[in-house]
């Protein structure tokens, strides 16, 4: 989980604003071009994070999604101190750079015309950590499609657990999975996407847990950290292990789709629901 | 500790104890070499041991081992995560640390107990799930989620104890229980204290001081509402008493069946549904 205290590296060029250096290829794209193709690189297709409003404007129809929840923000509840300093002071922190009050963003809107809860994590806050406020959050984001009879969409990117809040993060994985366990008791369908990293203990919950897994292309995806099952097996593990082709061809994912198709892709799947069935 | 003097003395001497061994000791005590393992339970308390093997996908894992059992004449299904009693067998059983196979066995026979309408009782003794190639490979990360959001729904009470080392999504992945019971100087995290500490102080020296940060404590996390009951060890550890720990287990495991028992399954659902979502603390605007 060494994500957490990395800072970004940010390989935008010392002209800023003008060219982006693409982290996979190292080439140069110009900044205009990047942001219009999304965060992804021209180049070699690698899928640059996005930050969850991105992808919100990304997925779904204009003005249509509808914030939920958005006052839920974590609380330094054990009194967390590392040698960095206070996790207080990490909250704010990360509140101020991401203007998010926690690493998840969660409401309803519509996909092509159809309604959906959704709950979008975002990487830039705490390393999309799954902490309390974000598993109460995505939780809850079950309960409204529960209500509703709408189907639910998870988009994740994090590195996990987060570990500022202990076992209490570890239990967000079972509450965010007895939300869901509920959507499967009343047949209501939760798709998950997976994007670039999608570790540890989210992985091990409700990440897997879709009815339809899509990933975005190269994205990493595992339970245990590349260094960690390094040093169990004594030897480097190749550089596609992990990735969204190899949960493909393991039988984990579904499909992998660029970010350019997925709104599409994502209303395709959602025209396949019978909400007849639900009404 | 205001109002001690209305403690009985020798419950005030149980709270000292505890309370004066630091969390990083307690680490030490809960991963103690001559501590009682699940096999040692197996064989102290239960009357009756079939043991069932397999997940009808892959294979059979030594970890995580289960089956029907009886204890002080209550039937169920007994799962457990087994670290082994010496070198050859620690090997065997991979010191507890499961594949998938072995969180598929364990769902499996979660869903027997249903079929049986048995109660489950699951031990916890793991420094977390297996972290290697084949166990990616074969979806550890899908394993987990698919039991805790399994276990979740179960129709039977579950009942989950910390004998040892709850480690992580590995200790979770058979722990969605009904009640949470854990031994006193048992451990939960949400990492090793070793693996927090080499990513937040960057050197994994510094266990000491992350165990403290992470609360993994009994205390702690009954404190949190995380688990339910706390099983007093004796003297210095489970490891000097194996006799007293082990009845200590038993009454607090029959106790604990006996009392979901008595509740009809919806509530016992319901119950279940809204303790998980009772889980944390966080602020709202």
């Amino acid at each position: 989980m060494s994500w957490y205290t990395k800072t970004p590296d940010n390989k935008v060029s010392k002209k800023k604003t003008l060219w982006v250096r693409c982290k996979d290829c190292q080439n140069f794209v110009w900044q205009h071009e990047w942001t219009t193709n999304h965060n992804v690189c021209p180049i070699c297709n690698y899928h640059d994070s996005l930050d969850a409003w991105q992808r919100i404007a990304l997925l779904f129809d204009e003005g249509s999604f509808e914030e939920m929840f958005a006052g839920i923000y974590p609380v330094n509840s054990l009194d967390f101190n590392d040698l960095k300093g206070s996790y207080t002071d990490k909250i704010e922190e990360n509140r101020k750079k991401t203007r998010l009050n926690e690493a998840v963003v969660t409401g309803v809107g519509f996909i092509h015309g159809i309604k959906v809860s959704a709950a979008i994590m975002d990487f830039r806050f705490l390393g999309g950590s799954l902490g309390s406020g974000t598993g109460e959050k995505i939780f809850q984001a079950s309960l409204v499609a529960l209500e509703r009879r709408i189907p639910l969409i998870i988009l994740s990117a994090s590195g996990g657990a987060r570990m500022q809040e202990g076992v209490l993060s570890l239990m967000q994985m079972a509450k965010t999975c007895a939300g869901i366990a509920r959507l499967n008791q009343k047949n209501i369908p939760v798709i998950s996407i997976l994007a670039n990293p999608t570790t540890g203990g989210v992985t091990a919950s409700y990440a897997m847990m879709g009815d339809v897994h899509i990933a975005e292309p190269g994205a990493v995806i595992g339970f245990a950290g590349r260094r960690v099952i390094e040093q169990t097996i004594g030897e480097k593990l190749p550089k596609a292990f992990q990735t969204a082709e190899f949960l493909v061809e393991h039988g984990f994912v579904d499909c992998i789709v660029e970010r350019k198709d997925l709104r599409d892709f994502l209303g395709k799947i959602l025209s396949f629901y019978n909400r007849k069935h639900h009404q | 500790m205001g109002n001690s003097r209305n403690v009985p003395e020798n419950k005030i001497a149980m709270i000292q104890n505890n309370s004066s061994l630091s969390p990083w000791e307690i680490v030490k005590i809960s991963r103690h070499p001559s501590r009682p393992v699940f096999q040692d339970y197996l064989e102290l308390l239960f009357e009756q041991f079939i043991e069932l093997h397999g997940d009808r996908y892959y294979g059979d894992d030594r970890a995580l081992i289960g089956g029907f059992a009886q204890l002080g004449g209550k039937k169920g299904m007994l799962i457990g995560q087994n670290k082994g009693k010496n070198t050859e067998d620690q090997i065997i059983r991979n010191f507890a640390m499961a594949k998938p196979e072995g969180y598929r066995k364990a769902l499996r026979l979660m869903k027997l107990a249903q079929r049986f309408q048995l109660p489950v009782v699951v031990f916890i003794d793991t420094p977390g799930a297996f972290p290697g190639l084949e166990a990616e490979e074969r979806g550890q990360a899908e394993s987990i989620a698919r039991n805790i959001t399994e276990m979740a729904a179960l129709q039977v009470p579950i009942v989950a104890v910390v004998i040892g080392e709850g480690g992580s999504g590995g200790a979770l992945g058979v722990g969605v229980g009904d009640r949470i019971l854990m031994l006193s100087r048992a451990i939960y995290s949400v990492i090793s204290p070793e693996g927090c500490a080499s990513i937040l102080w960057r050197d994994a020296a510094f266990a000491p001081d992350a165990a403290q940060a992470l609360n993994l404590t009994a205390d702690a996390l009954k404190r949190l509402g995380v688990i339910d009951r706390i099983i007093q060890e004796p003297g210095e550890g489970a490891h000097t008493d194996y006799i007293a720990i082990a009845m200590a287990v038993k009454e607090a495991v029959l106790e604990t069946i006996e009392e979901l028992e008595k509740i009809t399954t919806e509530q016992l659902m319901e119950q279940r549904f809204l303790k998980y979502a009772a889980m944390g603390k966080f602020g709202v605007e």
